[in-house]
């Protein structure tokens, strides 16, 4: 907890510098339907995490935006780019399972925060994808650290429905959407900035009633929506259609919880309603590894908290990671979690540390790349280097899980440059000589 | 005291010891009363809550074959430590063991001076979070010099144990950010204790917590103000105008008094007590500023009343005025990545701390943050390869100052600790591997000679009171409750 501005986040009204709201001086990118030239990285340490394995000494071809072989002493096609990536890792671009990329620049600041819905119930219609700016600095930021998916969600609000997640892209926009509706947020434990005044009982009376609603207004949506056809569920139509999705069990509920019982509770609720179910938090969840495995319940973690920081999260461990993998379930990673989008590029720093803490390193890197493509149902596309999906791939100058940095990014095939409003801070004061031209010029 | 000893008569020094015992009670007009009158670091009391800190029980302990990072930008390979009586007494590569002592192979291990955090708030915003412990900010007012953020710390608080598992030997824990003067800050040695004093770094100076920017107008700006930056800034001068008036008012008294006229002491203020001993520079500035103009700002301020800021905290624009920093002998506190989560965040950049130094002024890493720090020789890892990769020549001997010796410079204890040399406290880390990774943790940590914490025993590993009983079996974790 970052606790001195965490005790003073009292919401204020402050005029924000009209300077914030123009684009940043960067590189153009490269012009939007140009036929890109196939790429060959030759002589990298290929962690496929799919068909091919891992290879000592491997080649990718990218062509077309998407990976078209990967193996050993791969022919270099007419016009290739060829990039020797002289025996340097390179991993599928990686995957951070809840951040607020794009729809919040600056935390503080509210005009720039669109992660939290201002209503008293739910919010379960309140879907990210009506706010995402693709323009945000943050994106630069957390792509040259070699994320190139997201999960941007709804933050808690004051009600138990938090909204819609999607799924993002953090390559050439403007459309960074690779899945909408991925998910509905629900809180089903006292977290957060609300803690202090929820109920479990309240709380999971309400969720029920919401979804009885919503099941109730599904079976009979039609007959509703004729002239005439009143409506006798207390919740918002938008709120019932928004967990359509949800009730037939195509998209997860996505239940923020901590303690050992509420995600005991959660994870019965959702095999009883036959409801698919991702647990986000989760700091107890090494207590429920049966329950969690048996039901497929994949959590998102931040792998370096094991502090009680409220009474729900009392038995909050290192081990956490180690505990759930081994046990089976499926373990997916946020960065830190005190500000999940700012250091987004904190993500695969949280891997490294789970691996430091006994989780195997193979299975870390699935919770960042593989992991998260099938539990936000984008495997399709995404997760591994196997041919036929999104050429999403990144070379780095060292171990990826251990402090390392890109040399280079692709997201869908396109090279990113490795440029950032904050790499052009640098560059500005990096000769501090008070010389001319003023710094405001250089 | 020595000339009572004199007395022949027991009658006579009760006397003596009563009137003493008097003229500490009606301070300050008795105390000291040779003293030069106009010193106030003579006249004000400055240690109400002494420390009553005892190095823990240690053996003599060589650990070596190992790499060395002293702190002072020297690696030893195979190097050699050896720990006495709860100080380094050598550090080299052939030292021989004296008799009895416990040696450590450090084969394939390094050992760092304990890290020291100069900013935190484990103990006053405690683990588990609640309003009951709420206790890091006396927002009812927003000059508040009379606090001391060691009346708030909450020694149960399990983030200590967790820092010491992360290899933190010391840390100051300052009040927060709601307040222009927000109090004064205390330094801790990471002992476990049921009382406060007794975690006390002995000889340590006191600081003054004082912030700029945003927070204090959040708090106040609709609550009497400040309300804009300006308003921050008339603060800090009013305020320190009132401790100027204040210690003439006592100087003028003392004076007289030196003079034998007789007359009535001024009220005594215990919040101006505390400015007044900060503009006599006996207790510097610790001051949470973002922005490089404001930074320049204060110091500006501290030159118009002559106090002394020790570092900027926070400080993420401090690359863009490293020259001024240098030339005023002030220390960047600084994130190695945090950044954005406010308006005057915007601009951190990760190769802030690298630049700074590059820039030949003291900087430092800090956490702010009970998960932060237990992991600050990663943060500095990531601050150390952000500058290396445009182009610094940064050894890792040299960036393992960042959380050792340049804290201890900016804390005023590096005579005391913060580096691996003769006759400074045995605050020492041995780490499983290179500290600047990822994988590696922090296996041993001693403070003053003593073994506080040790990763492969159970009965080395502190946990706080707090924890006990918690879950069923008590199956938590690793080491202090992790």
């Amino acid at each position: 907890m970052r606790y001195s501005v965490i005790a003073l986040s009292v919401a204020a009204a402050l005029a924000i510098s009209a300077a914030l709201a123009q684009p940043v001086h960067a590189p153009a990118p490269p012009t939007s339907g140009t036929p890109n030239p196939p790429i060959l990285i030759q002589h990298g340490h290929i962690y496929s995490l799919g068909a091919a394995g891992t290879l000592a000494d491997g080649d990718v071809l990218i062509e077309n935006g998407k990976i078209a072989a990967v193996g050993s002493s791969l022919p270099a096609p007419p016009g290739a780019t060829v990039i020797n990536a002289q025996g340097k890792p390179v991993t599928p671009g990686l995957m951070a399972s809840y951040t607020q990329l794009g729809i919040e620049e600056i935390e503080e600041v509210a005009e720039t925060n669109d992660s939290r819905a201002d209503q008293d119930i739910d919010a379960a219609a309140f879907d990210v994808t009506d706010a995402i700016n693709p323009n945000s600095t943050l994106i630069p930021i957390a792509r040259i650290a070699g994320v190139t998916r997201a999960l941007t969600a709804p933050v808690m609000g004051s009600g138990v429905f938090y909204g819609q997640a999607a799924v993002i892209h953090l390559g050439q926009g403007p459309d960074l959407v690779v899945k909408h509706a991925a998910g509905v947020l629900v809180s089903l434990g006292p977290i957060g900035e609300n803690r202090e005044r929820v109920r479990r009982p309240d709380t999971w009376a309400k969720f029920r009633e919401t979804m009885d609603d919503a099941r109730e207004y599904w079976a009979q949506r039609a007959r509703y929506h004729q002239p005439g056809g009143a409506r006798d569920q207390r919740s918002n139509r938008i709120d019932l259609d928004a967990l359509g999705p949800v009730i037939q069990g195509q998209e997860p509920l996505i239940v923020h919880a901590e303690r050992a019982s509420d995600i005991r509770e959660a994870v019965a609720y959702g095999q009883a309603q036959k409801i698919r179910m991702i647990i986000l938090g989760g700091q107890e969840a090494w207590m429920v590894t049966k329950e969690l495995a048996e039901a497929h319940v994949p959590v998102i973690i931040d792998a370096e908290l094991n502090l009680p920081d409220y009474f729900a999260d009392i038995g909050a461990t290192l081990k956490n990671a180690t505990r759930l993998d081994a046990a089976g379930v499926t373990v997916l990673f946020m960065p830190q979690s005190d500000d999940p989008s700012q250091y987004a590029r904190t993500l695969a720093q949280i891997a490294g540390n789970a691996v430091a803490n006994g989780m195997p390193w193979d299975h870390a890197l699935a919770a960042i790349t593989r992991n998260p493509a099938q539990a936000w149902g984008i495997a399709d596309s995404y997760g591994t280097l196997d041919p036929g999906k999104d050429a999403d791939v990144v070379i780095w100058d060292g171990d990826p899980l251990n402090l390392s940095a890109p040399t280079s990014v692709f997201i869908k095939g396109i090279d990113m440059p490795l440029v950032s409003r904050q790499t052009l801070l640098r560059d500005r004061y990096r000769d501090l000589k008070r010389k001319y031209p003023p710094f405001s010029y250089r | 005291m020595d000339s009572n000893n004199s007395l022949p008569a027991w009658g006579a020094a009760a006397i003596v010891i009563v009137t003493l015992v008097l003229a500490w009670a009606i301070w300050p007009s008795a105390h000291k009363s040779s003293a030069n009158e106009t010193n106030v670091a003579d006249q004000f009391p400055n240690d109400q809550f002494p420390s009553t800190y005892k190095p823990l029980p240690s053996h003599t302990t060589l650990i070596r074959n190992a790499t060395i990072l002293t702190g002072t930008d020297r690696e030893i390979a195979g190097g050699a430590v050896l720990l006495q009586e709860g100080k380094i007494v050598a550090v080299g590569t052939n030292i021989a063991a004296p008799d009895g002592a416990t040696i450590i192979d450090g084969t394939g291990k390094f050992v760092t001076p304990g890290i020291i955090d100069i900013h935190s708030h484990v103990g006053v915003y405690p683990a588990p979070g609640s309003q009951a412990s709420d206790d890091g900010n006396e927002a009812t007012k927003p000059t508040t010099p009379e606090v001391r953020s060691e009346n708030s710390v909450w020694p149960q608080d399990p983030g200590f144990t967790r820092a010491l598992a992360g290899g933190v030997t010391t840390l100051e824990i300052l009040p927060g950010s709601a307040n222009l003067i927000g109090g004064r800050s205390v330094v801790l040695k990471n002992v476990t204790a049921p009382t406060t004093q007794a975690m006390k770094f002995p000889g340590a100076p006191y600081d003054l917590k004082m912030a700029c920017g945003e927070n204090p107008k959040r708090v106040y700006g609709e609550k009497g103000g400040p309300q804009t930056l300006m308003g921050d800034v008339a603060g800090y001068r009013m305020a320190f105008q009132k401790a100027v008036d204040y210690r003439a008012k006592w100087r003028a008294y003392w004076k007289a008094k030196k003079a034998g006229k007789e007359v009535d002491a001024p009220d005594r203020d215990i919040g101006l007590e505390t400015l007044a001993l900060v503009l006599d520079r006996q207790i510097p500035v610790q001051m949470h500023c973002y922005r490089s103009d404001q930074m320049a700002t204060m110091i500006d301020v501290s030159k118009e009343f002559g106090f002394r800021i020790a570092a900027f905290h926070h400080a993420v624009e401090a690359y863009k005025i490293a020259d001024l920093l240098r030339r005023n002998n002030i220390c960047a506190v600084m994130w190695a990545d945090w950044w954005g989560f406010k308006l005057e965040a915007y601009d951190a950049i990760p190769e802030g701390i690298a630049l700074v130094d590059a820039a030949g002024a003291c900087v430092m890493i800090h956490s702010d943050s009970d998960t932060g720090i237990q992991r600050l020789n990663q943060e500095v890892a990531v601050a150390m390869l952000a500058g290396r990769r445009i182009g610094l020549n940064i050894p890792r001997a040299h960036a393992v100052a960042w959380m050792t010796r340049n804290p201890a410079q900016a804390l005023g204890i590096l005579d005391k600790t913060g580096t691996l040399e003769k006759g400074k406290m045995a605050d020492v880390v041995v780490w499983d591997g290179d500290p600047f990774s990822v994988y590696t943790h922090a296996e041993k940590v001693f403070i003053d000679g003593a073994l506080t914490y040790d990763r492969d025993d159970p009965a080395r590993s502190p946990r706080s009171d707090f924890e006990l009983g918690q879950l069923p079996g008590e199956n938590r974790t690793g080491g202090a409750g992790q």
